[in-house]
């Protein structure tokens, strides 16, 4: 099954062409430590996910390119087709001219409408041209006015236009310091939003990638392009086909179906996040060995004390004690519930590794069966040069604090009307903020008592 | 792509706005290396085909034949445009974008706005008409001009009325330079003040620049070079009030080095709009951000750094001097201080080999010593455009909003007041036509009401916190 991908704004297209560029140097990279015909089906796969191929034999991503102004995504084309491996469809890309100017109004009452025809007709050629749609990926950041404004527009598009697929956001999370002085404003709009009408929400926090970059990249001067190759990294950790049902079965064939099914049971909790180990810098690939059970240790920890990297983990929480039933406000602080959780394990003895400390049952909520709320998946096929690689897609209360930071910022900024007559001009009224303030609130909510 | 018109009114504003066509072509001429007309000149010029004269048609593409300004010049005496279309620049103005007269405005903002500009109302439209049909997607009018004059303060804020009315959706930055104390024209806080209720009223962003600040700067530069402790090692096309072509620092015009200060203001601050950059920063993203509420426009702006040394290896912590800098007194257009005064929001663009990293240190550093308003802790709007200005590697444009503009308008509400009071010179203006008492009346009490939004502002500083309850749902 194929997935198309939307990139909106200027992050989500060069995060976009930072994603193609590591699903191809993963398949076109190294044996991939496996079998030749596990790593064949593996190519095969991936290429039928992501990629069409042209009569000259070149992969054509199979995307979107939206942006409201010209200058990202005719860099973004050209990267692309430089590397030789892989570009996208010259007509494949919607832009105009003036940009949105970080006013999720503009993106969404004005350029949505606007240009929603000639949008829509992109995806529905990108649609067609795959055998089987798996369903839309969009990738967004939710701080500035194309991304956040225009994506969730779209977004709404997508699901009013394919009701019965899929669609999975990718929305990065701004820095706290800021990048857009009204990010809160246009991050709380683009999430109450982007829950109405997306299946799940993955989730990607600035902050936290800076600090992989710093700390375990060794990154002396950290530029976007190192962040979003990070990003890409994990993206492709979750996307690369994998084995859904068990040794011996083909690869998945319907990635996006799978990930709703095992980690959304419930409307109201839609927000994911991702975490993969190791990380570090390709030339300590080499000289670095890991073992299952370390890693595996560490990701369950990650997982508890929401940690969001391998380093300064903080062991003393645990989780509380099981079989007793102990109401949320009782639970050790700093622990972070579960919803649904999803491991991904790629590479050497894959098959051999418990994974029986994720299923304890005091990890996850009451109202879920351990069974159903975690799920493995496994491939022999090493990704990206590393030997062993895991990822955890988590469906938790991972990011509680930052949905409430943000939403507690913006209401601030709301209280005092600061802004807003940006705004109102542009269509967004002060009772839809409300509206978004009162679903968001509801979401953190639900998660603060699970 | 879009682009950009420049309307320089006054004196003032045309020799401004003289040296910012002569710096905008050096610029583009160190990137554009091939001569072809891209997207980023666009911004700023026309491409003519001149082979059968100068009503040939525009290029879109191709080869640069003949590059036009976008620029609209307006004064109401001809000297100083007579000498522009004499001077080096003279071809890259059309002759057909002039309006001139020649007996002056004689220091008289209603003389300006009033009298020449009813005069001149549908010659200035269907200029600015012709100028917008020669863009694609035209975004924004910059104004280039004085506030203490008659033409560029009145006939200039006249402009800004028009452009409002026939041009709504296009946004309009005003560069404004402000009578120090010491001005020698003595009706200037008249002219000041009747000028900022329409600043007030219909400009998207103000930049107020004050000739004070501009001579400082000048000065330091000159010691700098004349103390022989740097002397031959500045790189002279990096002083940020050189002018392009030749040095010839001899030949150069009194005003010339504080115009060129402005002239790179306007360079750096559409950079990110003509160059590209990991983050962009369009001139609408100005707007959105550093304007929280409509009436409250104006911004401090620095620059950073003055000039380059000539060794070309710039360790990191020569970068952060650079962020430390823009924070300084030294380095701002207007005698203000930031420091002490209350933020309402920050913009930083930043130009050449500057990554988010770099950013995000220096405002960690500096956050601490600044103060935000409560509503907006973390104001912060960031842009990184990967073009430096010409001698740079790298370069900062810091924008303000900040209550430190409180005591500029407070003098200028002052000396209108000390004039106004005794009704010194008011007779001038009463008998223009269409000149009453409650233009002044209404004029001062705008500035009052404005001085007014930013004391309320100022109260909440340093108070207790109290964050608003936020909404209770049932659950």
């Amino acid at each position: 099954m194929s997935i198309v991908t939307v990139q909106l704004g200027q992050c989500g297209n060069q995060i976009g062409h930072e994603v193609f560029s590591a699903l191809c140097s993963d398949i076109c990279g190294t044996h991939g430590l496996c079998s030749k015909k596990e790593n064949e089906s593996y190519h095969d796969s991936c290429k039928e996910r992501f990629f069409y191929e042209e009569e000259s034999g070149v992969s054509i991503a199979r995307a979107v390119l939206v942006d409201m102004e010209p200058k990202v995504i005719s860099q973004t084309l050209s990267m692309a087709a430089r590397s030789g491996h892989w570009k996208y469809n010259s007509r494949s890309h919607f832009c105009q001219k003036q940009g949105s100017g970080n006013n999720w109004a503009n993106g969404y009452s004005v350029h949505g409408p606007r240009h929603k025809e000639a949008i829509m007709n992109l995806v529905q050629k990108e649609a067609e041209k795959c055998d089987r749609l798996g369903g839309f990926f969009t990738i967004m950041s939710m701080a500035g006015g194309t991304g956040s404004g225009l994506g969730a527009f779209v977004t709404q598009c997508l699901r009013d236009a394919f009701p019965t697929s899929f669609i999975l956001n990718h929305v990065i999370w701004p820095y706290g310091t800021g990048e857009v002085i009204v990010q809160n404003y246009n991050s709380v709009l683009t999430l109450s939003h982007l829950y109405q009408s997306s299946d799940a929400l993955l989730v990607h926090e600035n902050d936290v990638i800076h600090k992989i970059c710093a700390q375990l990249m060794n990154i002396k001067q950290i530029s976007f392009r190192d962040v979003n190759q990070v990003i890409a990294h994990q993206l492709g950790s979750v996307f690369q086909p994998t084995h859904t049902a068990g040794e011996g079965s083909g690869y998945s064939r319907n990635p996006l179906g799978d990930l709703m099914e095992t980690l959304v049971p419930h409307p109201e909790f839609k927000l994911l996040g991702l975490r993969n180990i190791p990380q570090m810098p390709e030339n300590s690939l080499a000289y670095s060995t890991f073992s299952w059970p370390g890693l595996i240790k560490h990701l369950r920890q990650m997982l508890i004390a929401n940690a969001k990297m391998e380093e300064g983990i903080d062991w003393q929480v645990r989780p509380p004690h099981p079989g007793s039933s102990i109401p949320s406000t009782n639970k050790p602080l700093h622990f972070n519930t579960s919803i649904a959780n999803l491991v991904i394990l790629r590479g050497k003895d894959v098959h051999g590794v418990d994974l029986g400390s994720f299923q304890d049952p005091s990890l996850y909520t009451s109202w879920l069966n351990p069974q159903d709320a975690f799920s493995a998946w496994k491939t022999p096929r090493a990704f990206n040069k590393y030997e062993k690689s895991a990822s955890l897609v988590s469906n938790s209360q991972f990011l509680l604090k930052p949905l409430d930071s943000i939403v507690g910022k913006a209401w601030n900024m709301f209280a005092s009307k600061a802004y807003l007559h940006q705004y109102t001009k542009f269509g967004i009224q002060e009772e839809d903020f409300l509206d978004s303030f009162t679903t968001l609130e509801q979401v953190i909510s639900s998660y603060t008592n699970l | 792509m879009t682009q950009s018109v420049v309307v320089q009114v006054g004196q003032c504003g045309n020799q401004v706005g003289c040296r910012f066509w002569d710096l905008a072509l050096r610029e583009h001429a160190a990137v554009n290396k091939k001569g072809i007309y891209d997207e980023a000149l666009s911004s700023f010029f026309r491409n003519v085909d001149t082979r059968s004269g100068e009503n040939g048609p525009d290029i879109y593409k191709g080869k640069i034949c003949s590059l036009k300004a976008r620029a609209l010049l307006i004064d109401m005496e001809e000297g100083v445009v007579n000498e522009i279309l004499q001077g080096p620049l003279k071809d890259v103005f059309d002759s057909k974008k002039l309006i001139t007269d020649v007996s002056g405005s004689g220091n008289n903002w209603a003389v300006g706005h009033k009298i020449y500009g009813c005069q001149y109302r549908e010659n200035i439209v269907e200029k600015l008409r012709k100028t917008a049909e020669h863009c694609d997607c035209l975004q924004c009018f910059f104004i280039i001009h004085s506030m203490g004059g008659g033409t560029g303060s009145g006939l200039g804020t006249f402009v800004l009325n028009l452009l409002e009315e026939e041009f709504p959706e296009v946004y309009r930055f005003v560069t404004s330079v402000y009578p120090s104390g010491e001005d020698d024209v003595i009706t200037s806080p008249y002219n000041s003040v009747l000028a900022m209720k329409e600043l007030n009223e219909h400009a998207d962003c103000v930049l107020p620049i004050e000739n004070e600040s501009l001579f400082e700067i000048v000065n330091k530069i000159h010691q700098m070079i004349n103390s022989g402790k740097l002397g031959s090692t500045v790189k002279q096309n990096s002083l940020v009030t050189s002018s392009a072509g030749s040095a010839k620092t001899l030949q150069e015009k009194p005003f010339d080095a504080m115009n060129n200060i402005i002239a790179n203001l306007l360079l750096n601050l559409t950079s990110s709009a003509r160059f590209e950059g990991s983050l962009n920063m369009d001139l609408s993203e100005i707007s959105m951000n550093l304007v929280p509420f409509p009436r409250l426009h104006y911004l401090v702006s620095s620059l950073t750094p003055l000039y380059t040394l000539a060794d070309v290896n710039v360790p990191s912590r020569r970068l952060d001097q650079m962020f430390s800098d823009a924070f300084s007194r030294d380095h701002q257009l207007i005698q203000a201080d930031p420091k002490h005064s209350l933020y309402l929001a920050c913009a930083l663009l930043v130009r050449g080999n500057v990554q988010v990293s770099d950013l995000r240190r220096n405002i960690e550093r500096l956050k601490p010593s600044l103060h935000f308003v409560s509503w907006n802790q973390e104001g912060w709007k960031t842009g990184l455009c990967s073009v430096p200005p010409v001698g740079h590697s790298h370069s900062l444009l810091a924008l303000a909003n900040n209550t430190c503009v409180k005591p500029t308008f407070i003098e200028l509400k002052d000396r209108f007041m000390k004039l106004y009071k005794k009704k010194a010179h008011l007779h001038h203006y009463l008998q223009i036509d269409g000149m009453e008492q409650s233009c002044f009346s209404e004029a001062i009490s705008s500035l009052s009401d404005l001085i007014e939004e930013y004391n309320e502002l100022d109260a909440t500083k340093g108070g207790p916190r109290i964050d608003p309850s936020r909404l209770k749902i049932a659950v």
